[in-house]
């Protein structure tokens, strides 16, 4: 740890007392972290199963024999989340601004997005995916039209539409009436108000909630495996049937973490910013 | 429900008499009862109406004939239902042996026990009668082009890869039903199961279902057999290799495969 104290001339007691203080806490910081890894890495394999666990789940040839299968079909997930995003993205606004319409004539389309929005959240996803990948295909479509990846992908666009479109809700709503008066005592249309006043706002108020959606959304692609795809998941099932081993299992948790924590991070980030804005 | 009806019969069976030979003595989780694991649920033709208390199903079947080899009484058999993946958990397990037509493969031999083989399956190809005709004949080539499914984690699955090589990716499903949906939506041409459950699901759940072929159970690469599945190390092994030993000498389980497991012989061979 650098001391900072040295960068003032002369430090003053306060300064000097901070810093000592700061010293302090960064030693307990350490000493405990290190007293509480090494309780895990001491104490872990002593448990009677831990030979069992070890064979089970963190096998070395397994899983090299695994990681590049594994790798490989994770492509397949970013190209579901790749294609989703973007559809994601437009119908979540329409949406929005379907539940905000004011004019009574158009009263239909905002009945319709209310229901949308409580129908899609209170499902759970995979419920959504069973029913539209397996139920529309059903119906009759000839191929390629009847696939599970276009089907799986709209169940999941649907779900994640009615979340992203409810923050997006709340973001219009953090706008205060006032600008939208404003707007239109300018002689905006309520369509330009929308679009140029509220929306631009609105969204950059909700990014940091929307990243949150967009981390979710890498992990639950995952599910489309239930409909047929053979992605890391269901990859990594499979490889769990052959060697009888949980290992692949392991390999796949740490594909999602290389992809998602960085993903938080940039999330945290962009909280903690909009946070020193508002301030 | 079903934990309350089994904790009864584990008391009821409990108070039994003592029961097993000499082998299997102080082997079993309870002495004197036989633990078994089958699925859940049980499938046709292994075990009928998910009841293998009632001895319907070549698997039911056979667990008593393996039970009643090994010197326990009929009512000295307990069921319980695991999943796969409870099978090869490590950790203690709830059975002392585990029938679910678990293919033995040196992989999985790696982190737990199977008995002898008790069955080996041909592996045959579920489809519709329109995706027979339109094939025709069953040669490896024209299967390459079909759009192929099978469940997660069967040696099916893994099976089409090396036999077929088809020319657009696998899709794979959770279970038998996920299977036929799928084959009936269109979204798959074929499925690649063992051969009882494929004349199950042919004849019962698909929809002008049909079979397009099989792979015959003598094949010389990767011969899907049935083997037992213990917990690493079970000393029950040996008694139970025994007894399936002495059931394939005396033509019982034979028998049994007969009585159980429709002939296929009019599904014609892939070579």
């Amino acid at each position: 740890m650098t001391d900072t104290s040295d960068t003032t001339a002369r430090p003053g007691r306060r300064a000097v007392f901070e810093a000592a203080l700061r010293r302090r806490s960064m030693r307990i910081a350490a000493t405990s972290t290190a007293a509480v890894l090494l309780a895990i890495v001491l104490l872990v394999p002593l448990a009677p199963g831990w030979e069992a666990v070890k064979k089970s789940f963190f096998n070395g040839p397994v899983f090299s024999k695994t990681f590049p299968g594994l790798l490989d079909a994770f492509l397949l997930d970013i190209a579901i989340f790749a294609w989703s995003l973007p559809l994601i993205a437009i119908l979540s606004l329409v949406v929005a601004i379907c539940r905000d319409i004011q004019r009574p004539a158009l009263y239909p389309l905002k009945l319709f997005a209310t229901l949308y929005t409580d129908i899609f959240r209170g499902l759970p996803v995979i419920l959504v995916i069973y029913l539209i990948g397996f139920g529309v295909p059903g119906l009759g479509l000839p191929r390629p039209w009847n696939s599970p990846y276009i089907w799986g992908s709209l169940a999941l666009i649907l779900v994640y539409s009615a979340y992203v479109a409810e923050v997006i809700r709340s973001g219009i709503e953090s706008i205060h009436r006032s600008q939208r008066s404003a707007a239109l005592s300018l002689g905006l249309s309520s369509g330009d108000t929308m679009r140029f006043v509220v929306l631009p706002q609105a969204l950059r108020n909700v990014v940091p909630a929307n990243m949150n959606l967009v981390i979710a959304l890498q992990k639950d692609v995952a599910l489309l495996s239930f409909v047929g795809p053979v992605e890391i998941f269901r990859q990594a099932g499979v490889y769990k049937s052959l060697y009888a081993n949980f290992t692949p299992y392991v390999g796949a948790a740490l594909i999602f973490l290389i992809i998602t924590i960085p993903a938080t991070r940039y999330a945290d980030y962009l909280m903690h910013k909009r946070r020193r804005i508002e301030q | 429900m079903k934990t309350i009806v089994t904790a009864l019969c584990a008391t009821l069976v409990a108070t039994a008499a003592t029961a097993g030979n000499d082998c299997t003595a102080g082997k079993t989780l309870e002495d004197g009862v036989l633990t078994i694991a089958t699925g859940n649920p049980a499938y046709f033709p292994w075990v009928i109406d998910d009841a293998p208390e009632t001895k319907q199903g070549f698997e039911a079947a056979v667990a008593y004939a393996i039970a009643n080899e090994m010197g326990f009484e009929d009512d000295a058999v307990s069921w319980v239902r695991t999943s796969f993946d409870e099978a090869i958990q490590p950790g203690a397990k709830n059975f002392d042996i585990n029938m679910q037509q678990y293919s033995i493969t040196p992989e999985r031999e790696e982190m737990v026990d199977f008995s002898l083989p008790y069955y080996t399956s041909a592996m045959a190809i579920l489809t519709t009668a329109t995706v027979v005709e339109a094939v025709g004949d069953p040669a490896p080539e024209a299967l390459k082009g079909l759009l192929w499914g099978a469940m997660a984690g069967t040696t099916g699955a893994m099976m089409i890869d090396d036999a077929i090589g088809p020319e657009k990716d696998i899709l794979l499903y959770n279970d038998n039903t996920d299977v036929t949906q799928a084959i009936q939506a269109g979204q798959i041409d074929a499925a690649l199961f063992d051969l009882p459950t494929a004349l199950y699901l042919s004849a019962v759940t698909v929809e002008n279902g049909a079979l397009l072929g099989q792979f015959p159970a003598e094949r010389s690469q990767n011969p899907d057999q049935f083997g037992i599945l213990m917990e690493d190390g079970n000393p029950l092994k040996a008694c139970v290799d025994a007894a399936i030993e002495a059931l394939t000498a005396s033509g019982q389980l034979a028998a049994l495969e007969a009585e159980w497991l429709a002939a296929a012989t009019g599904v014609p061979v892939i070579e």
